[in-house]
């Protein structure tokens, strides 16, 4: 596959206390060039941005105090790009993911998706989104579901079983379509949760840890189909803890810990740049020692 | 009004794939079929007595389905966690509540078919006289004071977080509004001020959900009610309705979901 090389372009970033990446962590995606008029332009614009995001959760009365869960982000993913989103539990990935997706407002800040306010609705017409813990309308049969997501997407109804077709195919559930979700399984469940984030043929997908709790093989489809997505240009915004795969899938990652961004760049350079792994930069970002083995 | 009538499909499927409405329906047929099979003391007019207590079980049923399937609409996406994937759609909170809300009363309107229908024939087989105009008129006044109930049930769980406590107060409330609404403004003419202007604000305040009861038409075989007080009676229950739905909205939007 073709790949378009992309001038570098320096964004605005707030630098209060992390790591920088080499050039400036705004090295060129990596990008098909696979018609779909994907111009120079439109992949330097991001597709999702947050500047200066903060959040703070309310605390209750004096023995809650409040809590700042997001501080001061920052970022900047762009189109084609595969961005790991890592941080330890409670680093404030989930929150950012709420705000993106209009569930939760900033404290102080703003965020965009496609250049919209992620307040408006219409900002997640060309998303898809994959929860951490995949429920869904259990009464529903995989192919209702869908048909029901479809036509929230406004897909036209002649197209809407084409595409129903084209997702069950890709994450292997023709076969139980018309079973009802309460009997699949947990992997089969993540995989309608991957089957309705790609319904709208979306340009971002935002997956938030889509591989907890599956098994070798549920991980290894999720990673394949991440991969298509990849080769076909689409962005990809992700959260895991699973250091190793986000190193083969991603082009760049951010390490966020207690609300903060620590560092962002892609991951070969960083990798080059601090003389180890992702994991171990993981590490050493976030402060683990290891104790001393007696 | 695409969204709207998509999530509103949704509601109405669940209702009919959940075992609720069958147990109910099956319950009250089995009610006013052992009624309906026995000759109370040789009375002739015995008839109207088992019409009288088959519509207040079918009006009990209705309350039951509609409190119970509109308190558990909200939280139960929430805690099922579908309200992620579904607000993660270009949906508003606003087109979220109204599919909710219209899924709900036409999931109480099918089933008021199958109540009325049922009651209907159970009444012709005994006493071979259906007034057709009395049975629309009752059961379209019935669904609309469902209207109102459901979107005070549906406002009733964006404030209270546990299902159980919003259908608690959802029963009290409207029981306390049929039995007793009609007599709040007789009671406040016997207190001193300043309670009687109070008791006053509270009767003009409360929706009249007794208003939408003329049971008495089906059971007495009185001829129907003008069409024009049908109407001023949809249009106070749906001046209700609207007010509740307006408030929940407000509620829902400030409402942070996490």
């Amino acid at each position: 596959m073709d790949t378009l090389k992309l001038p570098t372009q320096k964004t605005e970033r707030s630098t209060n206390g992390r790591v920088p990446g080499p050039h400036g962590s705004d090295s060129p995606p990596s990008c098909a060039s696979s018609g779909a008029g994907f111009s120079r332009q439109a992949a330097r614009d991001p597709v999702l941005e947050t500047r200066n995001l903060c959040v703070t959760y309310r605390g209750r009365g004096t023995s809650q105090p409040d809590r700042q869960a997001v501080k001061d982000l920052t970022l900047a993913v762009r189109r084609g790009e595969v961005f790991g989103f890592l941080g330890p539990n409670g680093a404030g990935k989930t929150t950012t993911m709420n705000v993106l997706l209009g569930f939760i407002n900033a404290s102080s800040g703003s965020a965009s998706l496609f250049g919209t306010d992620v307040r408006e609705p219409i900002a997640r017409q060309r998303i898809g989104y994959l929860p951490e813990l995949t429920y869904y309308y259990k009464f529903l049969s995989a192919e209702e579901l869908l048909r029901f997501y479809a036509r929230i997407f406004k897909i036209p109804r002649g197209e809407r079983s084409r595409r129903i077709d084209g997702v069950l195919k890709l994450v292997d559930l023709e076969q139980a379509r018309m079973r009802q979700i309460k009997t699949y399984s947990k992997g089969m469940q993540q995989r309608v949760g991957l089957a309705q984030a790609l319904i709208n043929d979306p340009e971002l997908l935002i997956l938030d840890e889509p591989t907890s709790g599956l098994d070798p093989i549920g991980r290894m489809r999720v990673r394949e189909v991440i991969q298509r997505l990849k080769n076909e240009g689409k962005t990809v915004f992700f959260s895991s803890h699973e250091l190793g795969e986000v190193e083969t899938v991603c082009d760049r990652v951010a390490i966020l810990h207690q609300g903060e961004l620590k560092v962002e760049g892609r991951v070969s350079e960083l990798a080059r740049q601090h003389q180890c792994s992702l994991e171990q930069l993981f590490l050493k970002v976030i402060g683990y020692a290891a104790r001393p083995s007696n | 009004m695409n969204n709207i009538f998509a999530i509103a499909g949704v509601v109405i499927k669940e209702l009919y794939r959940r075992k609720d409405f069958y147990v109910l329906f099956i319950l009250t047929a089995l009610i006013c079929l052992v009624m309906a099979s026995v000759n109370f003391f040789n009375d002739d007019k015995i008839v109207r007595y088992l019409k009288e207590i088959c519509l207040l079980c079918i009006w009990i049923c209705s309350l039951v389905i509609a409190i119970t399937t509109t308190a558990r609409q909200i939280p139960s996406e929430r805690e099922n966690r579908t309200l992620f994937p579904l607000l993660a759609k270009p949906l508003t909170r606003t087109q979220l509540l109204l599919g909710k809300f219209l899924g709900c009363w036409l999931a109480c309107g099918l089933a008021l078919v199958c109540f009325y229908t049922f009651f209907g024939a159970l009444a012709a087989s005994r006493e071979h006289h259906w007034p057709l105009l009395s049975y629309l008129q009752a059961g379209t006044l019935h669904w609309v004071m469902l209207g109102v109930v459901i979107a005070f049930a549906l406002l009733g769980s964006l404030i209270f977080s546990a299902p159980s406590a919003n259908t608690t107060i959802c029963f009290v409330v409207v029981a306390f509004i049929l039995l007793l609404g009609r007599h709040l403004n007789k009671v406040a003419l016997h207190l001193p001020e300043p309670r009687r202007s109070v008791l006053y604000g509270f009767y003009y305040l409360i929706p009249h959900l007794e208003l939408f009861d003329v049971r008495d038409l089906i059971i007495h075989n009185w001829p129907p009610i003008a069409w024009t007080v049908c109407g001023v009676a949809t249009l106070y229950g749906l001046a209700y309705a609207a007010a509740f739905l307006i408030s929940a909205c407000l509620v829902f939007r400030r409402k942070a979901i996490n």
